[in-house]
């Protein structure tokens, strides 16, 4: 019964949709105020709908119904009930449902908090939200029904992927839909403006928290990936350039780039060409890597069931929603208002730079993700592979020039600033970095310059976000507690945005090059080393778990002048016959203690376990640096002069300050 | 130096990774390199993974290869092309660089490189005239957000 | 040459979306041979047979005066058992069978023959699977068509269907067994 009325409230949404695509559009071209409200109460009602076939299949995978096929193929009764739940997005039909559930809850939120919109702008932003949701609800219907029945019911079901039986299921998928889906609210803003004719500052003011809307949980969401990869993978890896990775990652790359020209339209009103083009192409993007995942066009560990004609659905709402805007922008493009001019040492300018290194950084990623389609088709006879070796050696260099210029960025006035000034005022960054790269180039070897110099841009990048707060909180008078409680939340943003990047790339320059390795056979009592960790195994036994077997070893690792103790598991899932390692992790400030074992092995000294030990410095520091970027995210996003409508105060600024935007 | 230890013993599932023991070479230099040239080879009957990270029995075939062709004094190029030989540029994780995939290596630069020629001319082109100050109409509605 | 600036995206998506639309129907796991048309690697194997050295094997020198069949095979292999009836065939039209059972354990192999049925004219063991790389198997099934001169002309990846021998391999063998 919970089946069909979820399927039932799937179709009329459907309907809903349909009618929400298609009024509102005709209302705002006739000025017709009342089939304009009606896109308001039809995306609320769309989202109502879609909830409560959400719910249903929820419930339907809470309680092990295995009369619904979907649940017979990715639930278990052995298996435990957080997963079980999560299950409901385990998979493709189900995970299909939760990007239209996200897409309509977008929608529903801009007919909510959308009232100081021109009625035509909202009016035709929300048809065209419908119009996407349209075409995913029919994929979802025709292709991909996730209520359909199986009989005769099994009695018990096909357990999930013991990979996938882990807390990061639970979070990882709904929070990049979060930010895919949310992409498209700023590409139905990119193209109503296409339709309207102009893209006013109004209209980047309206669209810029709707980006962060989708930039925070995209941001935690890839963030989140990476960390459940190195503890799920068993040797410390934390990004392989995977088609799949590569998917989430082009669409944040161009949605910071997004982030930035907003700024420069809404505070200039330049750039708009650009920043309409940025929201068209990452919501593609989004598409595109949804392409990706469920067509099997490119082998991939992510890989979901894979269907080519699947694809070819697929394939044609990209074509239709990507080729409609980006045809709209060719005609209309051209006749937009240009906006101000500015000088080349200018913020407008750095911002320029800043969306031109982000385009390049995006083509990085995208040529090597669908290079080997396009070979495919151009010389069959010569099929080639891109990997990580392609992505370090393009990537990383093209990234410096970046990494340089966003400490510099927000030292830059509006319109026309000074070398000179700017870099008086960088002076204090710049002389640390530098101290710190000669520092530890001389201290670790100069076979690890490149490292020391990663550390070093780390350093660059950190000071600069404090600098940002401390040329804030130092005004004429000297340090004041009224200039830190006054501070804008948008500021507050910037500095942990970019104190995050830094963080993050310090992390990633320490584990390019001082992470140590061994693998070796050990027996209980034996002592192995790895950079600075000493390893002795204490003992293994056999251990039962909820639905599973596993070999249990525990170490005592001692490092500095502490000790602690690791455990290890080799796990054996009893219902799909699946096998699997837990790596035991001792996490500090300073780096990941890593013990993982493998199979019984024999040595030169007779029969052991295998064991790999890792010693991971500042890994931590990866994932932490994603966090700040995200906080900084949702701290923006709170700012009160983005609540539109909210009266303002101003603290007088002291003479010398920028305003941070 | 002290460090706040989190000894999180944290059990989270991974399959078994890749090099094993009985594998590596004696030679710390040896297999060092056999190390860095794995990592360079695609496991081809694996979902885009490495054959120094995959756990497959041709994976692990092709790292023994791989050993023994270093321990046979080849160079890390000579071992790169035997491989390349049998399964083709496919095996490599290094796309080569050649006319077919120059598109690969150099697109990225020359979207910059375009990017900044674009920059420039649009500059030298543009005139001084500043933007259309905001109507009436316009005004009105920024006072209104703000 | 502003409006060009403008249409460049649009026209650029156009190229994407052909290469993915083609991408489509492509295998993306499916690897091009580097054998065709280049002599059979050499090899020397042991049998499958219950004895020391497993008996009388197969080696590439024997691949001369007559095209063959050349199919990699083993028990694990879970398309096999669905390809053996099409072999059988094969060698009862009188098109000569060879077989290398890749990664198994001689046992392993000589069990599988017994309950499925021996097409081969000649069998080889490859259980450290280095011949295997030389030929560039990725899997199994995979057959080499090897003409009279011991040079590789095709690659089948995957088994040969009743369509696939009908079509492409038995009109190629009969074509090799009339060259020269």
């Amino acid at each position: 019964m919970l089946a069909e009325i979820g399927h039932f409230a799937l179709i009329l949404a459907l309907l809903v949709a349909a009618a929400q695509a298609v009024l509102p559009m005709l209302g705002a071209a006739r000025g017709d105020a009342a089939l304009m409200a009606f896109g308001r109460s039809a995306a609320g009602l769309q989202a109502l709908l879609i909830s409560i076939a959400f719910a249903a299949l929820m419930i339907l995978f809470g309680q092990a119904d295995f009369s619904v096929a979907l649940v017979a193929n990715h639930s278990a009764l052995s298996q435990p009930l957080p997963y079980r739940l999560a299950a409901t997005w385990g998979n493709h039909e189900g995970s299909m449902l939760l990007w239209v559930l996200v897409l309509a809850i977008y929608g529903a939120g801009i007919a909510r908090f959308g009232d100081n919109l021109r009625a035509t702008l909202q009016a035709r932003i929300l048809a065209i939200q419908a119009m996407i949701s349209v075409a995913f609800l029919a994929f979802a219907l025709f292709t991909s029904n996730p209520f359909a029945r199986l009989s005769p019911a099994p009695l018990d079901g096909a357990e999930l992927n013991p990979l996938l039986q882990d807390p990061g299921l639970v979070f990882h998928p709904p929070l990049l839909y979060l930010g895919y889906v949310g992409f498209s609210v700023t590409f139905s803003f990119a193209v109503a403006a296409l339709m309207e004719g102009r893209a006013d500052p109004a209209w980047a003011r309206w669209m810029r928290p709707w980006v962060l809307a989708a930039w925070v949980p995209l941001t935690c969401g890839i963030t989140l990936g990476s960390f459940w990869a190195y503890y799920e993978l068993g040797w410390g890896g934390w990004w392989f350039w995977d088609p799949v990775e590569n998917a989430s990652f082009m669409p944040w790359l161009l949605g910071t780039a997004l982030l930035h020209s907003a700024i420069v339209t809404e505070k200039r009103g330049a750039l708009a060409g650009w920043t309409i083009l940025l929201a068209i192409l990452a919501f593609s993007l989004s598409l595109i890597g949804t392409f990706l995942v469920r067509s099997g066009i490119l082998t991939s560990v992510h890989a979901f069931a894979v269907d080519p004609e699947r694809g070819v659905f697929i394939l044609a709402m990209i074509i239709g929603a990507t080729g409609t805007a980006l045809g709209l922008f060719a005609m209309r493009a051209p006749q937009m208002k240009s906006g101000a001019l500015f000088g080349s040492v200018s913020r407008e300018s750095g911002l320029t730079i800043n969306n031109l290194i982000l385009m390049a950084l995006t083509a990085v990623v995208f040529l090597g993700t669908f290079y080997p389609v396009i070979m495919e088709a151009v010389n069959p006879a010569n099929k080639i592979s891109v990997g990580p070796p392609y992505y370090n050696l393009v990537f990383a260099p093209l990234s410096v020039p970046l990494l340089l210029l966003v400490t510099v960025g927000p030292m830059l006035a509006w319109k026309r600033d000074d070398a000179g000034t700017v870099g008086r005022k960088l002076l204090v960054p710049a002389a640390f970095a530098v101290a710190l790269f000669a520092g530890l180039s001389l201290w670790l070897g100069l076979d690890k310059a490149s490292s020391a110099f990663g550390l070093a841009l780390g350093a660059w990048l950190i000071l600069g976000a404090g600098l940002v707060l401390a040329r804030r909180w130092w005004g004429a008078g000297g340090f004041s507690w009224r200039l830190v409680r006054t501070t804008p939340a948008a500021t507050v943003g910037l500095a942990l945005a970019h104190a995050g990047i830094g963080v993050t790339t310090a992390g990633i320059s320490a584990m390019s090059g001082f992470a140590a390795e061994k693998i070796l056979v050990m027996r209980p009592g034996e002592t192995a080393e790895a950079g600075p960790l000493a390893v002795t195994m204490l003992g293994a036994e056999e251990v039962d778990g909820p639905n599973y077997r596993a070999l249990r070893a525990r170490f005592a690792v001692r490092q500095g002048g502490g000790e602690s103790s690791l455990v290890s598991e080799r796990r054996l899932y009893s219902v799909s016959g699946n096998q699997t390692t837990e790596a035991g992790i001792g996490v500090s400030i300073a780096g990941n203690q890593y013990v993982a074992i493998g199979d019984v092995q024999s040595d030169a000294r007779g029969q052991g376990l295998v064991v790999r030990i890792y010693w991971h410095p500042l890994v931590g520091w990866i994932w932490f640096g994603g966090l700040l970027m995200a906080m900084g995210g949702a701290a923006s996003l709170a700012d009160r002069r983005f609540r539109i409508g909210a009266p303002q105060v101003r603290a007088p600024l002291a003479r010398g300050l920028v305003p941070a935007e | 130096m002290k460090r706040a230890l989190l000894a999180l013993a944290l059990l989270l599932a991974a399959p078994a990774s890749a090099v094993l023991p009985d594998e590596m070479l004696k030679d710390a230099a040896q297999e060092q390199r056999a190390r860095a040239i794995s990592k360079d080879l695609r496991c081809v009957v694996c979902q885009n993974q490495s054959i120094d990270d995959s756990d497959a029995p041709l994976a692990r075939d092709l790292r023994l290869l791989v050993r023994e062709q270093i321990a046979l004094g080849k160079s890390d190029a000579e071992v790169r092309d035997y491989v390349v030989a049998r399964y083709g540029n496919f095996v490599l994780l290094k796309p080569p660089v050649e006319a077919d995939t120059l598109l690969l290596w150099a697109g990225p630069f020359a979207v910059l490189l375009l990017g900044a020629l674009g920059l420039v001319l649009w500059r030298r082109r543009a005139p001084a005239a500043e933007a259309a100050p905001l109507t009436e109409a316009e005004r009105a509605e920024l006072d209104r957000l703000s | 040459m502003k409006r060009l600036i403008f249409i460049l995206p649009i026209i650029a998506f156009a190229g994407l979306a052909a290469f993915l639309g083609f991408g489509l129907t492509q295998d993306p796991k499916e690897l091009p041979s580097q054998l065709i048309d280049r002599p059979l690697p050499e090899f020397a194997l042991p049998g499958i047979a219950d004895e020391p050295g497993g008996g009388p094997g197969l080696s590439s020198a024997s691949f001369r005066g007559e095209p063959r069949l050349l199919n990699v095979w083993a028990s694990w292999c879970a398309a096999c058992p669905q390809e053996h009836p099409v072999l059988e065939r094969i060698a009862a039209e009188g098109f000569p069978v060879y077989g290398i059972a890749w990664k198994d354990k001689p046992e392993d192999s000589r069990a599988f023959l017994a309950r499925y049925g021996n097409p081969y004219a000649g069998m080889g063991s490859d259980f450290p699977g280095r011949t295997a790389i030389d030929l560039g198997v990725t899997g199994a099934p995979e057959t080499f068509v090897v003409d009279r001169h011991g040079r590789v002309r095709f690659k089948q990846i995957g088994p040969i269907s009743p369509e696939v021998w009908e079509q492409q391999i038995r009109p190629l063998m009969q074509q090799l067994r009339a060259e020269a």
